[in-house]
């Protein structure tokens, strides 16, 4: 393949919530391992529990890449110095809401929100702005979460 | 966002919705302005639902304040300079 031929590699970046819902960062893991499948570089942004729930679950490194602290990230997309092609934002509570509306709002881009725990259906209804929602009742298991990102990311990889 | 947590503040509403936010700063606030996330405030980009209300008392600054695991405070700060950066670089809205 030339390099006029070879396309930019694609990234991702996976912005984690507060980790006090267990399905997050097996749920992260396994986006990170979709995600490569597709030739999609990913990085973490999290609080610092949740980036040490992930690097500790992963501790050779074999899905996660770069980790990175979740104010750094919002700073550095907000000053235009890093752009990321797909935003997954994990999503239990109000705060979740924020960062998502938040990026979207920096961005311009229709972002992928997650949303998952005991009162996803009433997280999802405030929001308000374009996003893709993937939702599920999903606390201690994550086979419904994992179900419907099945379902949905070919379609949000192929579109967004 | 370290800065603001070491600064002297009240917390006027924990985990509060931003429409709360709002709310309470267009209905107590006889200044305000509004402001896209992502601005600037204490050297951090603000966090929140677009459109997001700051407001004013003389010196003292009143906004809204995002942590993951602990959700939206509206907080309280008094300082002179911050207050002066604010009104200057974003669009005021007067009662």
């Amino acid at each position: 393949m030339t390099s006029e031929n070879k396309e930019k590699e694609k990234s991702a970046v996976l912005v984690l919530g507060c980790p006090q819902v267990p399905v997050q960062t097996g749920i992260a893991l396994y986006l990170i391992s979709a995600l490569r499948k597709k030739g999609i570089k990913t990085t973490i942004a999290g609080n610092r529990a949740a980036r040490t729930l992930v690097e500790v679950s992963d501790p050779e490194r074999h899905y996660v890449g770069e980790v990175m602290d979740i104010d750094r990230y919002i700073g550095e997309i907000a000053e235009k110095k890093r752009d990321f092609d797909y935003h997954f934002i994990f999503i239990h509570n109000d705060a979740g809401v924020s960062y998502a509306a938040t990026v979207q709002a920096i961005t311009g881009k229709t972002v992928v929100a997650l949303i998952y725990g005991e009162h996803f259906q009433e997280i999802a209804g405030t929001i308000g702005f374009p996003c893709e929602k993937i939702a599920a009742k999903a606390v201690h298991n994550p086979m419904p979460l994992k179900n419907k990102l099945d379902e949905a990311l070919p379609w949000v990889v192929s579109n967004l | 966002m370290g800065c603001i947590e070491s600064l002297k503040y009240e917390i006027i509403l924990r985990d509060a919705s931003f429409t709360e936010c709002r709310e309470y700063i267009r209905s107590t606030c006889k200044e305000y302005v509004g402001v896209d996330p992502g601005f600037k405030i204490f050297d951090k980009h603000i966090i929140g639902v677009p459109p997001i209300f700051i407001g004013f008392d003389g010196d003292v600054i009143i906004f809204p304040f995002t942590k993951p695991c602990y959700g939206t405070f509206l907080m309280r700060v008094e300082d002179h300079d911050e207050a002066a950066r604010i009104r200057q670089s974003a669009v005021q809205s007067k009662k």
